[in-house]
């Protein structure tokens, strides 16, 4: 706040009325702000289900893509996503659960530490398309596992592996260091405290940061641009190794349509997706009032 | 989740080292190590996951710039890898991206910040617990969906009767969703970094006299304001390197233009265009996008480690 001192003489006012009514206007602009952003949302998801919910049908979730928009379907994407999820889960979880307990539990203070966890925070800040990139030539090429369902999973692994390590590395770090203290005074090992003590009582946050990473996991399209064989995906990976697509490939492929009837189908298509994804994030809401709940410390 | 919990009494005769002593000190400390060493492995991959990103783009980038002369690409003001006569300057790929990002930007900043102070300063708890949830629900939507609005409603309702003759693909559209997508993490900064503004501060204003407004734009700003400009920078960098609302929506032209009316196409949506069509892998067209993907990671990088620097050289630390 600046002061400035009044020239000699002049006497100051305090001007409250204006002041008063300055703010006034503000407190307007605020609500004006906050309920811009609140209708933009609501205006983005009504249009959504007033253009996507004629489309929804049984059919439409247990068909594949077709030339006709009001034969398709999104079985494939649908399939494609869930397996990507399930690689997702069983690949990062592990990894940056993993991490995330060495550098809260183990890593000494230091500038280790410190090297690590800013290379963890500029990872996360890393472009999506810029880890396509690296599936292209890691998984794809390199590992030649080619356009597969599996390369897509890791890309996408390897994307959400910051975020899952940082909200873990939340939820440890609200574990109180009282209990990792009263276990060591009682002659438990490192590894003991944390298996027995920290870990279950960071188990609901690790969940609840979990389940956000999965949901940016499976909104998650950029990479896959790299990854998949865009092409008409007509049937169900067999195997890891077969040619996969997911939900949000397939609404960017009938959004890209030049055709009125194929963005009818994509609104279809992301309501699907929104609903997914509802689903996780309620999820993760229980988990952490639970957890808040549960807490006794 | 608790040491009182029933479970752990039920569970208790079972726990290794509290209630078992008679498991060797050795094994335990063996297992101890094996553990750590997993751990280690596990911290390994994201080192590798950095060094994999550097070593790609830069193996593939050196490629490129092995046929292409590197001022030819930086400075060159065509950009025309797919058809002949080939020109390679990016300026076009970063312009279209840098007018999109600014849009975006000029929208989420004022109303981002506003938003914030709103939310940090007047809203009642009640208010609080209704929008707080509405910015989660907006940051979590894809961004796909941002571009399918684009294209499908901003678009064709908002601007083309606004401004007539607005192209099909514009950067306005792409600007305008990108900008309500980063609107939550710019609010969202700002609100933690007013937060964190002690109480004392504004007592003493208030108590000098100053209005609920000038407490917050005078007092309360200007202490948050390294976290402000952190969550501002990082906005720029999610908006730069934001790819599918952009693919969708901004269009495929690369023109040097601020026009947002017009067709443009940003670097990431360069990198989607050529990764969909059927471009030859070792061909020099294919190379392009990673030298354009070297130019994307740079720029977000410079981008972060600024944010980062804002707040760690310039914040208020108050007892």
């Amino acid at each position: 706040m600046t002061v400035t001192a009044l020239p000699p003489g002049v006497r100051w006012r305090p001007a409250l009325v204006a002041r008063r009514r300055n703010g006034r206007v503000f407190v307007w602009l605020c609500y004006g702000a906050t309920a811009f952003g609140i209708v933009a949302l609501l205006v983005l998801l009504t249009d959504v289900l007033v253009k996507g919910v004629p489309y929804l049908s049984w059919e439409f979730l247990t068909s594949f893509p077709s030339r006709l928009a009001d034969r398709s379907g999104v079985l494939a994407a649908l399939v494609g996503t869930f397996y990507v999820g399930i690689i997702v889960v069983v690949v990062a979880f592990p990894i940056g659960i993993a991490t995330a307990i060495w550098l809260e539990e183990y890593a000494p203070q230091g500038p280790l530490k410190r090297i690590l966890e800013t290379n963890i925070g500029n990872l996360a800040g890393v472009p999506s398309i810029i880890y396509g990139m690296l599936g292209l030539a890691v998984f794809v090429r390199a590992l030649s596992l080619q356009r597969s369902l599996i390369a897509g999973g890791l890309t996408i692994a390897v994307l959400v592996l910051p975020i899952v390590i940082i909200n873990a590395q939340e939820a440890l770090r609200a574990v109180p260091s009282g209990i990792r203290h009263a276990s060591y005074a009682l002659g438990a090992t490192r590894w003991e405290t944390v298996r027995y003590h920290v870990l279950p009582a960071a188990t609901p946050g690790i969940l609840t940061g979990t389940i956000l990473a999965l949901s940016r996991a499976v909104g998650e399209a950029a990479p896959i641009i790299l990854i998949s064989s865009i092409a008409f995906i007509a049937f169900l990976p067999d195997g890891p190794l077969d040619s996969f697509t997911i939900l949000p490939i397939q609404i960017f492929i009938w959004v890209s349509k030049p055709q009125e009837q194929f963005h009818l189908i994509a609104a279809s298509a992301i309501i699907v997706l929104l609903v997914l994804l509802l689903t996780m994030n309620a999820l993760a809401i229980v988990l952490r009032d639970r957890a808040r709940r549960g807490t006794r410390w | 989740m608790t040491l009182a919990a029933p479970s752990v009494d039920r569970g208790g005769a079972r726990r290794p080292g509290i209630r078992r002593p008679a498991r060797s000190l050795f094994r335990r400390k063996a297992t101890d190590r094996v553990v750590t060493a997993l751990l280690l492995a596990g911290v390994g991959v994201s080192v590798l996951t950095t060094f994999g990103i550097v070593a790609v783009l830069i193996f593939e980038t050196f490629e490129f710039f092995r046929e292409v002369p590197v001022p030819d690409f930086l400075f060159g003001t065509e950009w025309t890898p797919l058809f002949d006569p080939k020109r390679f300057g990016v300026l076009p790929l970063v312009s279209g991206t840098l007018l999109v990002a600014g849009i975006a930007v000029a929208l989420a900043t004022p109303l981002g910040i506003v938003v914030a102070i709103y939310l940090a300063e007047y809203a009642p708890d009640r208010v609080r617990s209704v929008v707080k949830p509405f910015l989660e629900v907006l940051a979590g939507i894809p961004t796909v969906v941002f571009g399918y609005f684009a294209l499908t409603f901003v678009t064709p309702n908002i601007l083309r009767p606004l401004i007539p003759g607005t192209d099909v693909f514009n950067a306005g559209s792409a600007g305008i969703v990108v900008g309500l997508m980063v609107l939550p993490l710019v609010a969202t900064i700002s609100e933690d970094a007013m937060g964190a503004v002690p109480r004392s501060l504004r007592e003493a204003a208030h108590a000098l006299g100053a209005t609920d407004l000038e407490v917050a734009l005078r007092v309360v700003v200007p202490a948050a304001l390294s976290g402000i400009a952190a969550g501002f920078i990082l906005a720029v960098s999610r908006a730069i390197g934001e790819t599918m609302a952009v693919a969708i929506a901004a269009g495929s032209t690369p023109v040097l233009t601020l026009d947002p009316t017009r067709s443009v196409q940003t670097m990431t949506g360069y990198i989607a265009q050529v990764s969909l069509g059927d471009t030859p892998q070792q061909s020099i067209e294919f190379r392009t996008i990673f030298a354009v993907g070297m130019t994307l990671f740079v720029m977000t990088l410079v981008l972060n480690v600024a944010s980062q620097m804002v707040v760690r050289r310039f914040r208020n630390v108050y007892q």
